[in-house]
């Protein structure tokens, strides 16, 4: 056990030193003349060239790589083409709020999707099975910044019960002290008690986090499903029927735990999906998080934004990768 | 060759192609989509001879019809430049298909010949080709897209390519685990016996033995490339206007929402219908081609 985990994460260093050469090669051979482009379109040949040896372009490939990879260990990744600013702190800057929505959409697809999941196995092949089957796939076949629009459409527009976008209304911005400890307003307002700000708060969420919570909970909904009818199928579970066990004590005690595993695994991995598609809808819901800040790198062509947002998101998408491995590794069925 | 060594090969093939028939027939839901998929496959090969407006589909501007709700007229209503949205979005079909199908085409095109090699050869060119491979699975697909589009210039053309770039390991490891129970199999060893050059192996026997799989998945990744496709170009970093795309239409029409809704809306039912057909139809396979679901 302790030899597998001490593996996997070996190889998970090693996948990611993999990513970070890709990113490398995308950054230093696509781009033609980087340098160019980061002191702008009037430029002279000598500012170019001062360029070059201030980027450290003028270097060969090989240092070029252990000088990129001496920068990203101490957590620089260079400046912005748009801004200037180091990338490092814009990021920081951008991604509580991005983590604020992740983290309520995979608490909602958590609620809702391994209850889904559950009813729809134990009513296999009935209506509601075929309803939520139905459901999980058109879930997954979302365009996510669809789903965003028609939110907005229904439930500002026609019914004017939520916001149309922002993190907190504009009152709430002028009469309160909001607080700023780990970015997360939902945490921070609950963490100092102040419940208007918290309510605020999760008005404005509600939205963005059901549109980022589309996919996970019908992935979630599709796994639980599958596994939970698998483990039906047991022999052991039928051992336990014949011991006239009631068909809830069945399924609550002896069922569910066995199908947590790959619950979980599915959980993890769509976490990184859910991270990936608030750059589909930051904008929409002028949500001041990484998605935003990448839409705006795109329309710029500010790849050194780009791929230091991308950087981060495959480390996380890596780091989840690892972590759904592990989960798997501790369910005591399977030897390593 | 005897005749009935042929018959007795085709026979259970056609067994599986009857009961796979029989699957369907039960499986409602699969073969609706199915009929929606040759719907949309119809669309998407008509779409210039069937529209009401064929001459919305570039940029020609009818200023004094522009945002008119949906009517008889015009049944999704006009975009800005008051052009028949319903025109615009049934064209879209044929510039989705046909980008979806150029895409995973070309990731197929590159995952088969490195997953046939890999598997075929084994060895350190496995660990090589499959350690590559594991490197482009660690970003989430659409993530890799994004950043090759917008490193490359912002095309529909570079568009496919990025899809194909970050879809192809998928391929790559099907076909190697075919490749490497393939390899077992007596007539690969027989045509090692007299000599085959490997090439000539991997080119007749193991891609061909290999096909099927992949045209089943890449049946089912269809739905998920089309919606990336429409992603990008919501970016901005895909179609480019005129270009009557989905995503790219739904991505100008955030200007105007929510008062011109209709802009919005049918664009992204497009979206949604298609990949959900694919969807729909892939999981079906799927469950078809399940020895477990299949007994029942």
């Amino acid at each position: 056990m302790k030899k597998y985990i001490f593996k996997r994460i070996i190889t998970g260093i090693i996948v990611l030193l993999g990513v970070i050469t890709i990113t490398f090669i995308m950054a230093r051979v696509i781009p033609s003349d980087p340098a160019a482009k980061w002191v702008g379109p009037k430029a002279t040949p000598e500012q170019i060239a001062m360029a070059e040896k201030e980027l450290g372009l003028d270097k060969p490939m090989p240092v070029q790589y252990a000088n990129y990879i001496r920068d990203l260990l101490k957590g620089n990744l260079g400046r912005s083409l748009r801004t200037k600013q180091p990338i490092t702190q814009e990021l920081a800057a951008y991604i509580p709020a991005t983590l604020e929505i992740v983290i309520f959409g995979f608490l909602l697809a958590v609620i809702i999707g391994i209850p889904l999941g559950i009813y729809s196995a134990k009513q296999k092949d009935k209506m509601l099975d075929h309803v939520s089957r139905f459901f999980s796939i058109g879930s997954v076949s979302l365009p996510a910044f669809w789903v965003a629009l028609f939110l907005q459409l229904v439930f500002y527009k026609k019914l004017g019960l939520l916001p149309l976008g922002g993190r907190l209304s504009l009152e709430t911005t002028i009469f309160y002290n909001v607080p700023d400890i780990t970015g997360m307003l939902l945490l921070d307002s609950l963490i100092t008690s102040n419940f208007m700000i918290f309510k605020d708060a999760f008005i404005h969420i509600i939205l963005p986090g059901i549109t980022i919570a589309l996919y996970p909970i019908g992935l979630v909904a599709r796994m639980t499903r599958s596994a939970l009818l698998e483990v039906l199928n047991e022999d052991y579970i039928a051992s336990i029927r014949s011991y006239g066990v009631s068909e809830t004590k069945v399924l609550w005690k002896y069922a569910l735990k066995n199908t947590l595993g790959p619950t979980a695994t599915v959980l993890t991995l769509s976490l990184g999906y859910t991270l990936v598609n608030t750059f589909l809808i930051e904008t929409i819901f002028s949500w001041p998080g990484l998605g935003n800040y990448v839409a705006t790198a795109v329309t710029t062509l500010d790849y050194p934004a780009i791929i230091g947002v991308t950087i981060f998101s495959a480390t996380c998408y890596v780091i989840l990768n690892l972590i759904a491995d592990l989960i798997i590794a501790l369910d005591p069925r399977i030897r390593l | 060759m005897n005749y009935s060594v042929i018959k007795e090969t085709i026979k259970p093939k056609i067994k599986v192609f009857k009961e796979s028939i029989y699957l369907l027939r039960r499986n409602k839901l699969t073969a609706i989509a199915l009929y929606l998929i040759l719907a949309i496959v119809l669309i998407a090969i008509l779409s210039p001879y069937i529209i009401p407006y064929p001459e919305h589909i570039s940029d020609e501007a009818n200023i004094q019809n522009k945002f008119m709700p949906p009517s008889g007229k015009h049944f999704f209503g006009t975009d800005e430049l008051g052009r028949d949205i319903f025109s615009r979005v049934l064209y879209g079909t044929r510039v989705s298909i046909s980008t979806g199908i150029l895409a995973v085409g070309l990731a197929v095109l590159i995952g088969i010949p490195l997953g046939a090699i890999a598997g075929f050869r084994g060895g350190v060119i496995d660990e090589v080709i499959m350690r590559i491979t594991d490197m482009f699975l660690s970003f989430p697909p659409l993530l890799l897209a994004i950043v090759l589009v917008s490193l490359l210039g912002p095309s529909l053309n570079n568009a496919i390519i990025a899809i194909a770039v970050s879809w192809w390991p998928w391929y790559t490891r099907l076909v190697r685990g075919q490749a490497i129970s393939l390899k077992e199999r007596k007539f690969i060893q027989a045509a090692q016996t007299i000599g085959t050059p490997d090439y000539k192996i991997i080119l007749k026997h193991i891609i061909p033995n290999t096909i099927s799989p992949v045209i089943v998945q890449a049946s089912m990744d269809m739905g998920g490339v089309i919606l990336t496709i429409a992603s990008l170009s919501f970016l901005g970093l895909g179609a480019q206007p005129p270009t009557p795309e989905w995503g790219l239409m739904i991505s100008i029409s955030r200007k105007y929402f929510p008062d011109v809704w209709w802009y919005s809306i049918f664009p992204g039912l497009a979206i949604f219908v298609t990949v959900l057909a694919f969807n729909l139809l892939g999981d079906g396979v799927r469950e078809i081609l399940d020895p477990k679901t299949r007994k029942k």
